[in-house]
């Protein structure tokens, strides 16, 4: 096992509560706020984790194993993304397959424990989220494919290794192509604007937030953490397609990868500011968009 | 040899005992003898799979171009051990499912299996016909076993009528395969050239019309969603799990008797298992009938089945060997998988019928409190039919994705068809992981949405063990894929032959994969497990009392506030609704103050709303013509009989 590996998913674990603080700075900003502090998300993590449950009486353990399943899946899915050119701890043929399904997994726990309340805008809220998930998916793997079919490459680690020919020339077009439609797939699967608001706490305009309506203390912390753990697994994934460089020295490298996802958390940031969410029957529209974006990427690369 | 031969007259002995010993215990004995045969009869299955042997008998029979020639390969090892496994687990299920009721369907079930392990295990086309016969007859009369009923007594003509095409298409190409040698045994097919007999496009069109109505190909498919919810549910199990199949088997023995398969077969593989799969998945997702919404799951299935074999296809066309493997890999792999998660979720549904009398999802809800066995089961099969991990499904749509990814070259000519079959099998992933958090979350989560779902009770242990023994199976396949791996080596080694050189590269390939994910798995349990340790340690001393769940402060929640299958699954089937044509009876309430209004919508197969019945119905038209003939009067019928008597004598004076 290779040590930087480990720092890497040890970065992973500790560093991505910041990314949903300097998100939330760069909003106050630009709302000419002063905002929280960045360590804010760390504060309301040990809170919630302090706090006692109150559980419904309609529930069951499904309504328990969603939160603790689901963050353990998450946990389980930064096993498998490398960062800033070291490799990851797990590494093989289609570890992407195996990612974008633990994804799934943990959406599906996720979408159970919401409708384990019996309320109708848990419901709702689970039935958006199981239609937006359910297009991201195609889009997903058609990006996949795109990087795939550029390299040869079938795992993450190779895709995005020094030696991957990711970065060879006239590759610029297709790689942006696609990094627009993992941008988008980054803000619609972290609930983001402009797919979701999570910010406002109307129930009937939610998808995500929705969902966990009725999670309270160390489950709500859960939820919380593993929507951080989210965040930075997808933004790595963002980020290697973005940066598919390499200077030769492990550290600068990472160094490199850290201030290029705190520049992403900015940049969903300063999306959330300048925009508004769109209308819920847009959002299928925005993502199918996405999937042409890549599938235009993919008749570029067989082209070169 | 002589164990299947054995389990055979076994089988049907012990189905016959219910005809003749009308005694209150003799579906017991019926049972313990179908469970003893399916015993006796796997273990040369699981001989033959384990070390790649074959063997063969053959019997004196005096039918011309009929032999009994009876064999077991690794093929049909393969499609032996599920048939045994899920029809013995079935037939425990049933004990308690039936309550004593229709002794007589024991004969019929007893037949059915012993039917399917003919049909699997024939290497004579008239004895291949004749177990395929004899089991669609059968489950016809197991899908008409509530006769009273006018909706099964339906489902039954439907059936009938859909596997009687099949079976015209399999007669011509049987016909056509015995042409040149004029023998009908398998043996004879092999090496034939297709310039000898027929086209082999002609052969292929028979071959894919044929049993791909069996194995409910769309637009084939229209008896499943009929027949399944019809027939008891342990029959459903046994139909959608294992009979389904016997079409993918005949599609991988006799397709590669055609010769060197063109790449146009891959292609139209991968188109048949994006339509089946995509629309199959869409249609399960407009259903509230629990068990139509499964049946429809099957369909989507036999598409998974169906890409895999495309992309097999593909590779064995263009030379491409691990494409090859990993493309009928999963496939083959898929069947079992299927047969695992789909028998699990029909006993579920059958539980849920047996113990609420409904299987309208929108009428149930909370049951997981009170069957806890039954609802974690179910869940099990929910989760391993949406491809996730841990479980079985999720193995063999991996090693259809790695096919595909492998596939991937910038110059290749299959690089279209496998993107559009590893994106297909993205959003059919994704639509049935949305349709299977609605079955279980809105029939076993929540509260009871009626007096059926309240008074619900947990069933018996002859129906809770062979659920849970699928649960199990699910599991192992997903944690030890390795193991799957080894099972499907010699099915593979016999299909591609000409590939056995480098089946074993490919494979080793395959399984340092999948061995990672076994570690993954292991993994994700233990991280799982873990947090629930700490949950019990650490937190659930904590809970700060219970409440209701939150309403918006509204003070009297009721449960018809719910959100029901149909609203959970609406967004879905409206963005979809040019395919689906769903129709809508009543409206909601209008004004201001909407007085009582009512609203049904419902999700009729649009292939038999919009194709088959206009057809038939012209034909019906075109044939009523011929009704002057018959008008019931003995002496003209003579009159016909004498009339066409001359006729024909006439015609033989002509050409002496």
């Amino acid at each position: 096992m290779n040590p930087s590996s480990l720092l890497c998913l040890l970065a992973a674990w500790t560093l991505s509560p910041l990314l949903l603080g300097i998100i939330n700075r760069t909003k106050a900003v630009f709302a000419g706020r002063r905002g929280s502090p960045l360590l804010q998300p760390y504060h309301d993590l040990l809170k919630l984790f302090r706090k006692d449950l109150v559980i419904s009486r309609t529930t069951t353990w499904v309504f328990v194993a969603g939160p603790l399943a689901g963050c353990a899946i998450l946990g389980m899915s930064t096993f498998l993304i490398p960062f800033g050119g070291s490799p990851s701890i797990l590494r093989f043929s289609g570890d992407m397959i195996l990612f974008a399904y633990l994804l799934g997994l943990a959406r599906f726990m996720t979408v159970l424990a919401a409708l384990d309340t019996g309320s109708s805008f848990e419901g709702m809220g689970a039935s958006r989220e199981v239609q937006f998930s359910a297009l991201a998916e195609p889009t997903l793997f058609l990006a996949l494919a795109g990087l795939t079919l550029s390299t040869g490459e079938l795992s993450l680690s190779g895709l995005f290794s020094a030696n991957s020919t990711l970065h060879r020339g006239g590759m610029a077009v297709p790689l942006a192509l696609i990094a627009v439609a993992l941008f988008i797939l980054f803000l619609a699967e972290n609930a983001r604007i402009p797919v979701d608001d999570p910010n406002t706490h109307l129930e009937l305009t939610m998808i995500h937030e929705v969902m966990v309506l009725d999670h309270s203390g160390p489950l709500l912390g859960l939820i919380q953490y593993g929507a951080a753990l989210k965040l930075w697994v997808l933004g790595a994934i963002l980020w290697n397609t973005l940066w598919p460089f390499s200077t030769g020295h492990n550290g600068a490298d990472a160094g490199i990868a850290l201030v290029g996802m705190m520049g992403l958390a900015v940049g969903v940031g300063v999306v959330e500011s300048v925009m508004a969410r769109l209308r819920l029957l847009r959002v299928p529209a925005l993502l199918t968009g996405a999937g042409a974006l890549a599938l235009i990427s993919l008749i570029f690369i067989a082209r070169l | 040899m002589i164990l299947l031969w054995t389990s055979l007259v076994l089988m049907i002995f012990s189905g016959g005992l219910s005809l003749f010993r009308r005694h209150p215990s003799s579906p017991r004995w019926s049972v313990a003898g179908l469970v003893t045969a399916c015993l006796i009869g796997i273990v040369p299955a699981v001989h033959s799979l384990w070390t790649g042997a074959s063997s063969e008998t053959r019997l004196p029979w005096n039918i011309p171009g009929g032999a009994c020639h009876l064999g077991i390969d690794p093929l049909t090892a393969f499609f032996l051990i599920p048939i045994f496994l899920l029809s013995s687990l079935a037939a425990v299920y049933g004990l308690e499912y039936l309550q004593g009721k229709q002794p007589v369907s024991w004969f019929f079930y007893g037949l059915l299996v012993a039917a399917m392990v003919v049909t699997v295990s024939a290497r004579n086309g008239i004895l291949f016909l004749m177990g395929w016969e004899i089991m669609t007859l059968s489950s016809f009369f197991l899908v008409t076993a509530e006769h009273e009923k006018r909706e099964a007594r339906q489902a039954g003509w439907t059936y009938l009528v859909a596997a009687h095409i099949g079976t015209a298409f399999l007669l011509v190409l049987f016909l056509l395969l015995s042409r040149s040698s004029g023998s009908m045994d398998f043996d004879s097919f092999k090496g034939l050239s297709p310039s000898e007999t027929a086209p082999a496009w002609l052969l292929f069109v028979c071959a894919v019309i044929g049993f791909g109505t069996k194995a409910g190909f769309m637009p084939l498919h229209i008896w499943l969603p009929e027949a399944h919810p019809a027939a008891p549910s342990h029959v459903s199990a046994v139909m959608s799990g294992v009979m389904i199949k016997t079409g993918i088997y005949g599609l991988l023995r006799f397709l590669f008797y055609l010769g060197a398969p063109s790449p146009w077969w891959g292609w139209t593989f991968i188109g048949i298992g994006l339509t089946s799969g995509v629309i199959g998945v869409l249609f399960a997702l407009a259903q509230h009938d629990l068990k139509r919404l499964l049946a429809y799951h099957s369909v989507e299935n036999i598409g998974i089945i169906a890409l895999g074999m495309g992309v097999g296809f593909l590779g064995l066309s263009g030379g491409s060997t691990p494409l090859a493997v990993l493309g009928f890999g999963g496939a083959v792999l898929h069947v079992l998988n299927h047969a695992l998660f789909k028998g699990l979720l029909f006993l579920g549904a059958g539980a849920v019928l047996h113990s609420t009398h409904t299987k309208d999802i929108d009428h149930l809800g909370g049951l997981l409190k009170k069957m806890p066995w039954t609802g974690i089961s179910f869940l099990v099969g929910a989760v391993a039919i949406s491809g996730l991990p841990p479980f079985n499904g999720f193995i063999s749509e991996f090693m259809i994705y790695l096919g595909c990814f492998k596939g991937l070259s910038p110059v290749h000519p299959s690089t279209g068809p496998l993107i559009a079959a590893m994106t297909g099998l993205a959003l059919i992933g994704g639509l049935a992981a949305a349709c299977f958090s609605k079955a279980f979350g809105i029939v076993f989560l929540g509260e009871p949405r009626s007096a059926h779902a309240a008074g619900a009770h947990e069933v018996g242990m002859p129906m809770k063990f062979p659920m849970m023994f699928l649960a199990g199976g699910c599991l192992l396949i997903g944690i030890f894929p390795t193991l799957a791996l080894r099972a499907i080596k010699h099915p593979l080694a016999q299909l591609i032959p000409n590939l056995a050189v480098t089946l074993n590269d490919d494979l080793s390939m395959a399984e340092r994969a999948l061995s990672m994910i076994s570690w993954s798995a292991g993994a994700l349990i233990g991280l799982i497990l873990l947090f629930a340790l700490g949950y019990r340690l650490f937190w659930r001393g904590r809970r700060g009392g219970s409440a209701p769940t939150w309403d918006c402060g509204y003070a009297f929640p009721s449960a018809r506030m719910q959100y029901t299958a149909s609203s959970f699954a609406q967004p879905l089937t409206d963005l979809f609704s040019p395919l689906l044509r769903s129709e809508q009876i009543g409206s909601p309430g209008k004004d201001l103050f909407p007085k009582d209004s009512h609203l049904v919508t419902e999700t009729p197969d649009v292939f038999w709303k919009e194709f088959y019945r206009p057809v038939l119905h012209r034909i019906q038209n075109l044939l009523a013509r011929g009704r002057i003939l018959q008008h019931g009067r003995l002496q003209l019928y003579v009159f016909y009989i004498v009339i066409t008597l001359i006729a024909v004598f006439l015609l033989e004076m002509r050409n002496p």
